[in-house]
């Protein structure tokens, strides 16, 4: 219950840092939009080539977006050595993981709430006939990148190139995670529900959460004591 | 309490094949204040990041109260103030000190009462970021206190201060020290050092040269330390 509520103390921190300086938020959202917009007038996909590459379409935003978020997530903590506070704090290294992957998590559903009617309109696609499943798998994916995004950037806070060495170490991790979440958001693009030969896909997704989830609040303690 | 309040049992600390720390052993009792000196690079950060529980010692060990100080525990009852103030640039002084109160559940009557303290309470609600360099400190000062720590790890704190504000911290200090609370303060102002400390711990290049009583030629040569204890001696 303690690690909850230290967990929620730290989200809510990043939250109001983030919503005051909008550091990421702003470089995130200009950069997805204009990436759907440039798609958009590159190809000028019909429905059933939408049907084909929507869901990686989506994700190659959403996972390039979600890098600028995640680099933030720690590295907010370096002026004024702020981590140190933390880590020398009653807060467990979990409860730091999970508040700071929490607000991680926030803002990336805050960016794919404005991103997924862009792309409705620019693509002409009716995204929202499964809107359940597809909160469902956005939600999924999404903590897959918040949280190994935010345990990768606590492990590279310190290194002068982050941002270099935080997608090389996030991106290869997350590709089952990914590969999942898009070939069920191509589905359900297209309105129809889950078919039974894509439950793997789903079942892969939620392994992939629980295992990182589990192995990431394990570790998070290691990680910030050096 | 079932140990000393702080307790070092031969802590070395390599960084790459360079030791920090080489066999730093000592017993620190309850309501002792202890200077930590040395020159740059003598390794009083190292050792204060360890005891506070910010690193880890390459050998040997450190406990708080007799136990682990990575317990969550043994972290609630440590006060830590470092290099830098550790404070939120973009937050107010009351939001900043909100969010670590919550992390040591202080009330919130207590953070009115600690901004009062360090005469920060008419711009508490303006960014930290608009605050002068004394103002920052004043309120890390306050981020330290404010949970009223058993175990007070400071780290060069009278650094970028005004006199008003030593004075202040000075007060803090002794009010800490008479209501029980263990303090190791690393400074290069030996003076400031001097006056509130009842033991006093020399670093040199990583090894504890000297450790014992202050004396009064301490407290009236600032030199002395050095000169008798130091490897120039």
């Amino acid at each position: 219950m303690t690690m909850l509520r230290h967990a929620a103390v730290i989200a809510t921190k990043d939250l109001r840092s983030e919503l005051r300086t909008k550091e990421s938020i702003n470089s995130t959202l200009s950069f997805s939009v204009v990436i759907l917009l440039l798609f958009a007038f590159a190809f000028d996909p019909s429905p059933d080539m939408i049907a084909e590459f929507g869901g990686g379409l989506l994700w190659i935003v959403f996972v390039f977006a979600g890098a600028l978020i995640v680099n933030r997530s720690f590295a907010r903590e370096l002026p004024n050595d702020c981590i140190d506070v933390l880590v020398s704090s009653p807060a467990s290294g979990a409860s730091l993981f999970l508040g700071k992957a929490l607000a991680s998590f926030v803002l990336l559903a805050g960016v794919e709430c404005i991103c997924l009617p862009a792309f409705g309109i620019l693509y002409n696609v009716t995204w929202w006939r499964s809107l359940g499943g597809l909160i469902g798998v956005l939600a999924l994916g999404t903590w897959s990148m918040a949280c190994v995004g935010t345990f990768f950037s606590a492990l590279t806070v310190n290194l002068r190139l982050r941002e270099l060495m935080l997608p090389m170490l996030m991106y290869p991790i997350l590709i089952p995670s990914l590969l999942s979440a898009m070939m069920l958001t191509n589905t359900l693009l297209t309105g129809q529900p889950i078919p039974s030969d894509f439950t793997v896909w789903l079942r892969l997704l939620i392994g992939f959460n629980i295992i990182f989830t589990t192995l990431s609040v394990y570790l998070a303690e290691t990680v910030l004591v050096r | 309490m079932s140990g000393p309040a702080v307790a070092a049992a031969g802590v070395w600390k390599y960084f790459g094949d360079y030791p920090a720390l080489r066999d730093v052993r000592f017993e620190l009792g309850e309501g002792e204040c202890l200077a930590l000196l040395g020159r740059n690079g003598a390794g009083k950060t190292t050792l204060l990041r360890i005891l506070a529980g910010l690193s880890g010692a390459s050998k040997g060990g450190v406990a708080i109260d007799g136990g682990d100080v990575r317990a969550s525990a043994t972290r609630a009852r440590v006060g830590w103030l470092g290099h830098s103030i550790g404070l939120y640039d973009e937050l107010s002084a009351r939001e900043n000190l909100r969010t670590f109160g919550a992390l040591y559940g202080v009330k919130a009557a207590t953070i009115s009462e600690w901004l009062e303290r360090v005469n920060l309470s008419h711009v508490a609600d303006a960014p930290v970021r608009e605050y002068s360099r004394g103002m920052r400190q004043r309120l890390a000062v306050a981020r330290a206190f404010l949970h009223g720590p058993r175990l007070l790890l400071l780290d060069e704190p009278f650094t970028s201060l005004d006199d008003k504000a030593i004075a202040l911290l000075q007060g803090l200090l002794a009010a800490a020290r008479a209501d029980g609370a263990t303090i190791i303060l690393s400074t290069h102002q030996i003076r400031e050092a001097m006056e509130l400390a009842s033991l006093v711990a020399l670093l040199d290049r990583g090894k504890l040269v000297h450790y014992g009583e202050r004396t009064t030629e301490m407290l009236n040569d600032p030199g002395y330390l050095y000169r008798t204890y130091g490897s120039a001696a």
